[in-house]
């Protein structure tokens, strides 16, 4: 029997992509390794992160008859896809997209494995304002589904804490310039800047940032926590960032320790984000079939009423998809290296 | 509509659209020789730039350069950077037009033909590095610290904006002056003008066109290195943007005229940024378009005209 996985393993962002399969090939071979009476593959599928392979892409894996699925792993991909594999009746667990709307349009095959951008945004807001204490903010985006989605949250959440919202802003992730933003901020000098969007975009805004003179602080969201945000940057001035993530760091905690072993063991590297949460989903899926469901719809029908003890959370879904408790953690950049420092509170628009 | 903004950010935005200007300038020169010579677009030359960001990138790492060096290890080794991205791109041209191009032009080949063609290369080029190098941003080593040298209004001059735009400034020159003064100039100038009667003149045309090869290359290998200096990364599809901005130059320049490619270039960095701050960054690239639409509306040759032959250059 086949599960699906559908996230970027090639480029721009295909570490996101790796690390999420790596998570699922982990349960998959922990799974196998007792020998259990149904047999599963895994049946990857590589969607570059561009929405336009999506379609593609749920073709080939409906066609492929998986009987669940791991992934989209971005919220672009996702609009696109989703739609198509709630009709072929398969349910999908995305580890990492974390858009809305995804949740709002009536799929009774989605679920998702961690809180959405409508609970990142107004923490991450709320963390800049009243943690940080930053009264203006300059809040740019690079235009995508998830980007925008997140900085509109951040902007909305920063006009009821009180804080202004200096600079409106949106870059090309695949340009190379980003001068004109870079001098809106500085001319407006606010406290702090957040972005919405990617690593590879928000390495070199911080980079012409820090080159320019700024000094206030920068946050970005989980697209952006990513160790290669810090290559990206050019090192140093990647340090102090704010990355915020509904992911959890586990290798910190003793509930996360086996798995931690276990899977730098499997991949000669520790988990990186959303790997966990991978192995998470993988393995709610993976006791629904150990438990006799053998069809996508019986599947769907156990994830939706039973709980797993996961070790990023417990998974219990509601009816939407979304699952019921659900944090955003804190991440900083310290001495080159990712560094949770603590949890926000979401606004609570989840629950 | 943010006027204030473009007030306010007026000096800095002159002093980075100049700096992304220069650089464009120096990647348009290979589309515009050639187009000029052989009335070939050649689309694989933003790979020709691509290889020289890497070259450049690889000579860095291989001789241990770190960030911010300083004296003459500075200079030999931004020197050196720059040969061997020079090289690199050359070499890259001068194979693209070996491989990718004179076969069509031996048969006959329609132009259209060889722009296929290009386009094919462009890609084998790109995907070349993307499968055996790496898909993902490499760091350029920033052997040249920034730091500001000075003000204009609030616009800050680093010592690499001065590097970068007089470094474009002596190559645009000393180019300009080599197609106008020398043997090798023109022959290129009698390609360009009527290539049958050249050939009954005497001029060796597969040389000339080769020629005009390796001037673009050298031309598109500096300003990889100049972009290494200022962004400090790279990747297989480096060339993309920059190669669309660049060939708008061209054209918006009067494509086959090396003057105006130095006008293109400049004109556009500076709209991308004047664009930027009164529109917001999202459209700097539309104002780009359309005041390129606008401009080919009235002149459709561009603005200085089209013909290498006949641009005095």
């Amino acid at each position: 029997m086949k599960i699906g996985f559908f996230g970027a393993l090639s480029g721009d962002n295909q570490a996101l992509g790796q690390h999420i399969l790596d998570g699922e090939k982990l349960a998959v071979q922990q799974y196998m390794a007792a020998s259990p009476k149904v047999a599963v593959t895994i049946d990857p599928f590589d969607s570059q992160g561009d929405p336009a392979q999506a379609n593609n892409g749920a073709q080939k894996l409906i066609g492929d008859h998986i009987v669940a699925l791991l992934g989209p792993a971005f919220s672009g991909e996702s609009k696109a896809a989703n739609p198509q594999f709630a009709a072929a009746q398969i349910p999908h667990v995305t580890a990492s997209a974390t858009n809305v709307a995804l949740a709002q349009s009536g799929d009774n095959y989605f679920f998702r494995a961690l809180a959405d951008d409508g609970q990142q945004g107004p923490a991450d807001a709320d963390y800049l304002a009243k943690t940080v204490g930053a009264k203006t903010v300059a809040v740019i985006d690079d235009n995508s589904s998830y980007g925008l989605g997140l900085a509109d949250a951040v902007r909305a959440e920063l006009k009821t804490d009180g804080a202004t919202d200096a600079v409106d802003d949106h870059v090309d992730p695949k340009g190379q310039d980003y001068s004109s933003t870079v001098n809106k901020i500085v001319a407006a000098h606010p406290a702090a800047v957040f972005y919405g969007g990617y690593y590879d975009a928000a390495g070199r805004l911080i980079n012409q940032l820090k080159s320019k003179g700024f000094t206030g602080t920068f946050m970005s969201g989980d697209g952006s926590e990513d160790p290669n945000f810090i290559t990206d940057a050019g090192g140093a001035p990647a340090e102090g960032a704010l990355l915020s993530s509904p992911g959890a760091d586990v290798t910190t905690q003793p509930n996360g320790a086996a798995f931690t072993a276990a899977y730098t063991k499997a991949f000669g590297q520790g988990p990186e984000i959303y790997s966990a949460e991978a192995y998470d989903a993988t393995n709610f899926i993976l006791a629904a079939i150990k438990a006799g469901n053998t069809t996508g719809p019986a599947i769907n029908t156990y994830l939706h009423n039973n709980t797993y003890q996961g070790i990023t959370k417990t998974l219990k879904f509601q009816a939407n998809g979304n699952v019921t408790s659900a944090s955003i953690y804190i991440y900083k950049v310290e001495n080159g290296k990712i560094v949770e420092i603590g949890t926000a509170n979401g606004g609570g628009s989840n629950s | 509509m943010h006027l204030h903004d473009f007030v306010t950010q007026f000096w800095p935005s002159t002093v980075d659209g100049l700096t992304l200007g220069a650089i464009y300038a120096l990647f348009a020169l290979g589309y515009t020789l050639v187009y000029g010579v052989l009335k070939l677009i050649n689309f694989a030359h933003s790979e020709v730039f691509m290889v020289g960001t890497m070259a450049a990138m690889w000579v860095l790492h291989l001789t241990g350069a770190t960030d911010g060096e300083v004296g003459l290890t500075l200079v030999g080794a931004l020197l050196l950077a720059a040969a061997v991205a020079m090289a690199g791109s050359a070499a890259t041209a001068l194979t693209l037009e070996r491989v990718a191009y004179r076969p069509l032009r031996r048969r006959g080949a329609s132009r259209l033909a060889a722009l296929i063609s290009a386009i094919g290369a462009s890609f084998v080029l790109q995907q070349t590095f993307e499968d055996f190098y790496s898909n993902q941003y490499s760091a350029v080593p920033r052997v040249l610290a920034q730091h500001v040298l000075f003000h204009i209004g609030a616009g800050q001059v680093t010592n690499i904006v001065v590097l970068i735009i007089v470094a474009a400034a002596v190559m645009m020159v000393a180019l300009e002056r080599t197609v106008a003064l020398t043997k090798l100039g023109r022959g290129i100038r009698a390609v360009a003008q009527d290539p049958e009667t050249a050939t009954l003149m005497g001029v060796n045309i597969d040389r000339t066109i080769m020629v005009t090869f390796l001037l673009g290359g050298l031309m598109a290998g500096v300003a990889a290195v100049l972009w290494d200096v200022r962004f400090a990364q790279t990747r297989f599809d480096i060339g993309f943007l920059p190669g669309i901005k660049a060939f708008t130059a061209a054209v918006l320049g009067g494509i086959g005229n090396i003057r105006g490619a130095l006008l293109g270039g400049i004109i556009i960095g500076l709209l991308e940024l004047y664009g930027a701050s009164l529109f917001g960054s999202q459209w700097r690239d539309t104002t780009v378009f359309v005041v390129l639409v606008a401009v080919l509306l009235f002149r459709p040759t561009g603005l200085l005209g089209e013909s290498l032959s006949r641009a005095r250059a």
